[in-house]
């Protein structure tokens, strides 16, 4: 072989080489999809998940992923909707909104899809809502819990603000007021430094606690803000320690909340116990955190799902279905979802030929009116889309993992 | 007072990371004027090698003995690192040694993704982030007020004995005066006799045995590491190389420390300072530029045939 020619195929062997490792991996993501086909049902209704399926949170994601694909199963093998088969159609949103957008237009132009079960993260829905309410789809979210998704811009004049968006996960003005009781009430916490992530659910999640425990008489040392994605929080950490607070209240995910809890204990050397919101009760949370997450507090949405009759079936049916994660902290959530709009699938669809925008609208309208007993409680939607169900945990952390301490409502 | 020299400790502990990797960046600019993006994976990949050593590899009865556990780790990770930078040099970037500047350049943003997926794909559970063996006890001293982790001194002394032994290396020995020939001119260079080739390896090799390093460091640091975490801390160093002056190693630690202790400050005394301290980090660098277009310390062109 002549050099130039020699010299030419080992570059496009550079070139190559990634693209074909690349297309290898492709699809590696995608496991068994909807499965339980059954029998000669021929006619397709999709049901699509919008998760964070890749990047930090990709545990919580997954866990939502799973739940919808076990509600699936479950209805394709009962024949709840005689004559059609459900699918689980699965978007990667990477807990980004740009790319939630982009898993939302290709739903919404996918003709099967009826539904959608996400978002994750709130800063996601604001830009997925919009989207799926053009193409009349419904969307039910386990786990946004910013306010002003179903209620607006203005907390005084609450405007239902995107008609086809429900969710089965409390708003932050209950948690953080929760948070915030637990703070004054339980451990007497006088003074509380702040740090939250600017993200719409970590800041809307801090102002509400902020709100309730300066109402209880408390006071707020230190509000800082930090960048999702930072590993280092040293400096952060040494501003707030001369200020003695009792309590850190974080507002923000797992991934920042391990290392800042981390980062208090060890290098720092603060004996402050860490509290934050859903986004950080994950087992994630203690094996990356360590010892140093003993005694951090976590809120989450609904009673703990092992301590409900209800949530104990879907539980072992999980186990059963032998998926590889965990149902995380949103799992029974995101299958109670999932049945909400299972459940309106056989009238919705009725005798129709093909999923159309009619069906669409009818889906949307009879997800408002559902009332059933599912795997986190009762399942039923208010005037705006937030679920009737205000129950929320206090969860504290022992030898690494979230234990609930209390159970209870919010009452403003 | 001790607010500000605790956040000078701060910032001179992250500074030490960002000035080891500082120092991959600016070797191989001074050698081959290759700005290689794919550094910051480098370390990445260093710190899942004394990952893969300790969780797989060390029996258990060693695994709490520092003294082997962290000397295994350590060789874990720059044999990875290493291995990963050679085989970058020789299949990415020698094919496209006498290619226009821009090739090489994209083909390291290429490389770059390239590792971040591979690891993200393949390394079990590599989509997640992995707990990391905290080797060194996370407990702290006090000195005057001043808390200061004990991992924060092995990590800054360890940096700076590095620093030291690269400068020495390098002026001293026989290879490092063959780096220096090369950096200033490699085409005279080569008709000195000097395989130009050979250096360019070494400069990768010794690169990327610092950047395991700060790898393994920083999983120490923060007991847990990622796919993701070359990215942000590469763009970091590659910033603190320009600060201090690209191609010059004292410019790089010196641009290294100075970007950590301008960002532990920033956070300190400007308000919201913690959210927009890599704001000031830039700050910095632009000003710098501004007043010093070659960095602070000059920056050292080879002058190209």
């Amino acid at each position: 072989m002549p050099e130039s020619a020699r010299r030419h195929w080992r570059r496009s062997a550079v070139v190559l080489l990634p693209l074909l490792l690349a297309a290898a991996c492709g699809g590696g993501d995608e496991e068994e999809t909807g499965g339980g086909a059954s029998g000669q049902a021929t006619k397709v209704v999709k049901i699509g998940v919008i998760a964070p399926l890749s990047g930090d949170l990709t545990a919580t994601g997954t866990g939502i992923r799973n739940s919808v694909d076990l509600a699936i199963r479950q209805a394709n093998e009962k024949n709840k909707v005689p004559g059609w088969r459900i699918e689980l159609a699965a978007e990667d949103d990477a807990a980004k909104p740009d790319v939630g957008a982009a898993a939302a237009s290709k739903l919404s132009s996918d003709a099967a899809v009826v539904g959608v079960v996400g978002t994750y993260n709130s800063s996601v829905a604001l830009q997925v809502a919009p989207l799926l309410e053009r193409a009349n789809i419904v969307q039910i979210s386990p786990a946004n819990t910013n306010d002003t998704l179903t209620r607006g811009q203005n907390p005084a004049t609450p405007d239902r603000a995107y008609k086809n968006y429900f969710r089965t996960a409390t708003l932050d003005s209950l948690q953080g007021g929760f948070a915030a009781d637990y703070a004054s009430n339980e451990i007497k916490a006088k003074t509380v430094a702040i740090i939250h992530d600017k993200k719409a659910y970590g800041q809307g999640l801090a102002d509400s606690f902020r709100g309730r425990f300066e109402k209880n008489g408390g006071k707020v040392v230190a509000t800082e803000t930090i960048n999702p994605g930072d590993k280092d929080f040293s400096a952060v950490l040494s501003k707030i320690k001369p200020l003695n607070p009792e309590l850190i209240f974080y507002g923000g995910e797992y991934p920042e909340a391990s290392l800042i809890s981390n980062q208090a204990k060890g290098p720092q050397a603060m004996r402050v116990p860490l509290m934050g919101g859903d986004g950080i009760v994950d087992p994630t949370y203690g094996k990356t955190a360590g010892t140093a997450s003993n005694g951090d507090f976590g809120t989450s949405v609904g009673a703990p799902p092992e301590s409900l009759d209800s949530a104990k079936q879907f539980i072992a049916d999980y186990k059963a279905a032998g998926f590889r994660d965990s149902y995380s902290a949103y799992g029974a959530l995101a299958y109670d979802a999932a049945n909400a709009i299972i459940n309106t699938l056989p009238t919705a669809l009725g005798s129709a030929t093909a999923v159309d925008d009619s069906v669409r609208r009818k889906v949307v309208e009879a997800v408002g009116k559902v009332d059933f007993g599912g795997a986190s409680g009762k399942v039923a939607f208010d005037q705006y889309g937030d679920t009737v169900t205000k129950t929320l945990t206090m969860y504290k952390v022992e030898s690494a993992e979230f234990k609930p301490v209390k159970t209870g409502e919010f009452k403003a | 007072m001790r607010q500000f020299v605790q956040q000078l400790v701060n910032g001179t502990v992250l500074g030490a990371t960002y000035g080891l990797i500082a120092l991959g960046y600016t070797m191989v600019y001074g050698i081959i004027q290759l700005i290689n993006f794919a550094h910051g994976e480098i370390f990445m990949v260093g710190a899942f090698g004394g990952l893969t050593v300790y969780r797989y590899w060390l029996p258990e009865a060693w695994a709490d003995k520092v003294w082997v556990a962290l000397p295994a780790v350590l060789v874990g990770a720059i044999a990875v690192s290493v291995g990963t930078a050679v085989l970058m040099e020789r299949l990415a970037y020698r094919p496209l040694r006498n290619a226009p500047r821009l090739a090489p350049l994209i083909t390291a943003i290429g490389v770059s993704i390239f590792l971040q997926e591979a690891v993200r794909l393949f390394y079990p559970d590599g989509k997640r982030q992995q707990s990391f063996p905290q080797l060194i006890s996370s407990g702290t001293f006090e000195v005057a007020g001043v808390t200061v982790a004990w991992v924060s001194v092995f990590v800054v002394v360890v940096a700076l004995a590095l620093m030291v032994a690269l400068q020495v290396f390098v002026k001293t020995t026989r290879t490092g005066k063959a780096m220096r020939a090369t950096s200033q001119d490699p085409e005279s260079a080569k008709l000195m006799g000097i395989d130009v080739d050979r250096v360019i390896v070494i400069t990768f090799v010794l690169g990327a045995a610092l950047a395991a390093v700060a790898g393994v460091m920083q999983g120490m640091r923060f007991a847990q590491i990622d796919f993701r975490i070359g990215f942000l801390v590469g763009l970091k160093a590659f910033t603190a190389a320009v600060l201090g002056g690209i191609g010059n190693l004292k410019g790089a630690v010196l641009g290294g420390f100075l970007l950590g202790i301008v960002e532990a400050l920033a956070t300190q005394y400007v308000p919201q300072g913690s959210s927009w301290k890599d704001v000031w980090a830039f700050v910095v660098l632009i000003a710098v530029l501004v007043i010093r277009p070659g960095g602070l310390l000059g920056e050292r062109v080879a002058v190209r045939a």
